[in-house]
């Protein structure tokens, strides 16, 4: 076994404790509980990290050229962005139910055989990597979006139909969920904006042309649409709550369609 | 040595004969003073609150003692003995000090886990240390006990959840609101609950408040309370998409915000989230409310139904407590039966000892021609002759005081040999050895 597959191993099982600690969560308080969670999310974090930049040095470049590096990569910035946002807003249940996500990409990804291969001349272009990261990065945002409206929906039926569990308890108040979730957009819709401009300037380099209608463009433009149409409506006409919390499920839902299907699109 | 509490409790008695046995804390030095002057009494601590008067005392006599201490809290305050006996209880030995572990820790009060028994009692003991009525084996008790209550608070939750309905107002909203900092609150007519509510919102952080009422002088009364503005009960509708947690108790015989307006108002407030309470029966805001997006409706029952899932919480929670209270009891009680230990040995030796010396006195006096070394040979026969006898008892008594039931041996020595109980002092002296 390499180094890298002790790494990956060793990441699995501290993702797999930390989503099984989350979502113990749900079910008790506890301080202690709390904070180890938080510690073996955050030890997982730094050895996915540290593999991934192994990985990239070994390879000469960023592990996201195929399937099992990319869903590996998304992972890591999921788990990167809950714990900032963690940090900001400290709500312990979003890792409940951000975490156990991260954890099944990162499941899915070592599930997948990569072959040593080289890398395709069309890959080969700084803005390949700028657009690359950059889109990783707006669509980790989404997937922290996605998360807190659904639980935005769940502790909205709590208080409509005046139920008020132990689960009711746990979870954080709507505007602090809204406040998140408005956050997620305002950064995510940027990123996600100079990740399509950066991606068609390599999309001319590549292929000579800015724009050529395939699915992956295509699919991006709808993502990006539909998150515009989110914030656009939010800041005018304050569009939260409930409405925000479906739309941005939706959005993930197109989101986690694009990524799947942009396998085939392009060359790889 | 015993502890032993006297007293009554919201649990025994009304609150009018409560008030009858309060002792005042401006003048508390007097009953201490009385308290321990009572015959077999070594230490007092008098705890005095609206919900529970409570006395503490050491002494050697179990029943005489609780009898006297019942007696004077009935002629302290000139109320007959007959019909103030019935309200008190009496705990002695391991009883009494879960009683008192159990009240320090608010398992024993009105509303359980309610913060202030603590104070009350840390005040008390105050007292009492003050004009030095409490002696060595309360002071350690009490502090044991607020130890144990301190255990109980970080170790359970019992004190952390809204036992009140205006309580359970303020948590709910934070939990639609978030942060109630920046939040305005608006009062729709006057009741108590509703005023009551109000003041919570205000001490959580409410910044404004709007008061309505039929009446605009009394909205303009209780708005100054509150430091806030009056609002015209005609045109309340125009203002409601300022506030953010609407409190509702007229007592309009129909419903007085509708679906529509709060339509018009969600929008007004770009779908800020906006909370209502409704407190008044007939209801005065439509059921309909709550299916209008953005707007959060709650009624009384709903409140009630928080505070009683609380109160469940704590049942739960309090049964945590009793636990960590019955380990506490058992380190307690075994410190207290082995403070006695060692002066009984030394008073029973003493006793001996002088038994010993007086007939061997009386021998060598009435002697005429006593062999010169007679008065040697005799003193070694008799202080072994003490010594073999007292081995077996006092091995037996250091050993018992390891563990198990020691306060029986001591108490049956000194009734045997007729010991005179320790005075205080020697029992502070025997604590610093």
């Amino acid at each position: 076994m390499t180094l890298i597959h002790l790494f990956f191993i060793l990441t699995v099982v501290l993702y797999g404790c930390a989503t099984a600690a989350y979502l113990a969560c749900l079910v008790r308080t506890s301080p202690p509980l709390t904070r180890w969670a938080g510690r073996i999310l955050s030890v997982g974090f730094t050895t996915h990290l540290l593999s991934t930049i192994h990985l990239a040095v070994n390879m000469k470049y960023l592990p996201l050229t195929n399937m099992q590096e990319s869903l590996s990569f998304f992972s890591l910035a999921v788990v990167g962005s809950f714990i900032l946002f963690e940090r900001r807003y400290k709500v312990t249940t979003l890792g409940s139910f951000v975490v156990p996500v991260a954890l099944i990409m990162l499941t899915a990804s070592s599930s997948l055989h990569a072959e040593a291969r080289q890398l395709p001349p069309i890959l080969q272009s700084n803005w390949f990597w700028f657009h690359a990261l950059l889109a990783f990065a707006s669509y980790a945002c989404f997937t922290i979006a996605a998360g807190v409206a659904v639980m935005y929906l769940i502790q909205r039926y709590f208080l409509k139909t005046k139920h008020f569990g132990a689960l009711f308890q746990r979870l954080p108040s709507l505007e602090t969920m809204d406040d998140i979730s408005y956050r997620c957009l305002t950064v995510g819709w940027p990123l996600l904006t100079i990740a399509i401009i950066s991606g068609s300037i390599w999309s001319d380099q590549a292929m000579g042309s800015y724009w050529i209608w395939d699915r992956k463009q295509t699919w991006s433009l709808i993502i990006w649409v539909i998150y515009a149409a989110l914030l656009h409506g939010r800041i005018t006409i304050g569009w939260r709550g409930k409405r925000a919390a479906i739309l941005s499920i939706i959005g993930f839902i197109v989101v986690l369609f694009t990524f799947f299907s942009m396998k085939h699109s392009i060359t790889w | 040595m015993n502890i032993v509490v006297v007293g009554l409790s919201h649990k025994t008695a009304t609150v009018k004969i409560r008030e009858k046995v309060a002792f005042s804390p401006n003048n508390i030095e007097k009953p201490l003073g009385e308290l321990i002057t009572l015959d077999g009494i070594i230490e007092g601590v008098i705890i005095s609150t609206c919900n529970r008067v409570e006395i503490y005392a050491t002494t050697r006599d179990i029943a005489g003692g609780i009898a006297r201490i019942k007696r004077f809290m009935a002629e302290y305050h000139h109320l007959i003995f007959e019909e103030l006996e019935p309200h008190l209880y009496s705990y002695h030995a391991e009883d009494a000090i879960r009683h008192v572990f159990r009240v320090a820790s608010s398992l024993d009060s009105m509303v359980v886990g309610e913060p202030q028994i603590l104070g009350q009692i840390k005040t008390s003991y105050g007292y009492a240390a003050e004009f030095k009525s409490s002696g060595i084996i309360l002071n350690r008790f009490l502090h044991k006990a607020f130890s144990v209550a301190k255990r109980v608070r970080t170790e359970t939750r019992i004190a952390t959840s809204a036992v009140s309905v205006a309580f359970a107002a303020v948590e709910l909203a934070k939990k639609v609101l978030g942060d109630l900092s920046d939040k305005t609150v608006m009062l729709i007519g006057a009741g108590e609950m509703c005023e009551l509510a109000a003041k919570h919102f205000v001490n959580s952080g409410a910044k404004g408040v709007m008061v309505t009422n039929r009446t605009f002088e009394r909205a303009q009364r209780l708005s100054q309370e509150f430091g806030g503005v009056a609002v015209p009960f005609e045109s309340f509708l125009e203002h409601l998409h300022l506030a953010d947690i609407v409190l509702s108790s007229t007592g309009a015989p129909h419903c007085i915000i509708g679906p529509k307006d709060v339509e018009e108002v969600v929008k007004r407030r770009r779908f800020k989230p906006i909370f209502f309470i409704d407190i008044a029966v007939p209801r005065d805001i439509d059921p309909k409310v709550d299916g209008v997006e953005s707007a959060y409706l709650f009624t009384v029952d709903d409140l009630q139904e928080i505070v009683q899932a609380n109160l469940a919480q704590r049942s739960l929670e309090a049964e945590k407590a009793e636990e960590i209270i019955n380990q506490e009891i058992g380190q307690f009680h075994k410190w207290l039966s082995t403070l006695e230990v060692t002066p009984t040995i030394v008073s029973l030796r003493n006793r001996f000892d002088e038994i010993r010396r007086a007939e061997l006195e009386k021998t060598i006096s009435g002697w005429k021609d006593l062999p010169p070394d007679a008065e040697k040979r005799l003193e070694t026969l008799t202080l072994a002759m003490m010594n073999k006898l007292l081995h077996s008892p006092t091995t037996l008594l250091k050993q018992t005081g390891q563990g198990g039931r020691v306060d029986l041996y001591v108490d049956a020595l000194r009734q045997l040999f007729g010991l005179e109980a320790p005075r205080r002092d020697d029992e502070e002296l025997e604590l610093e050895e």
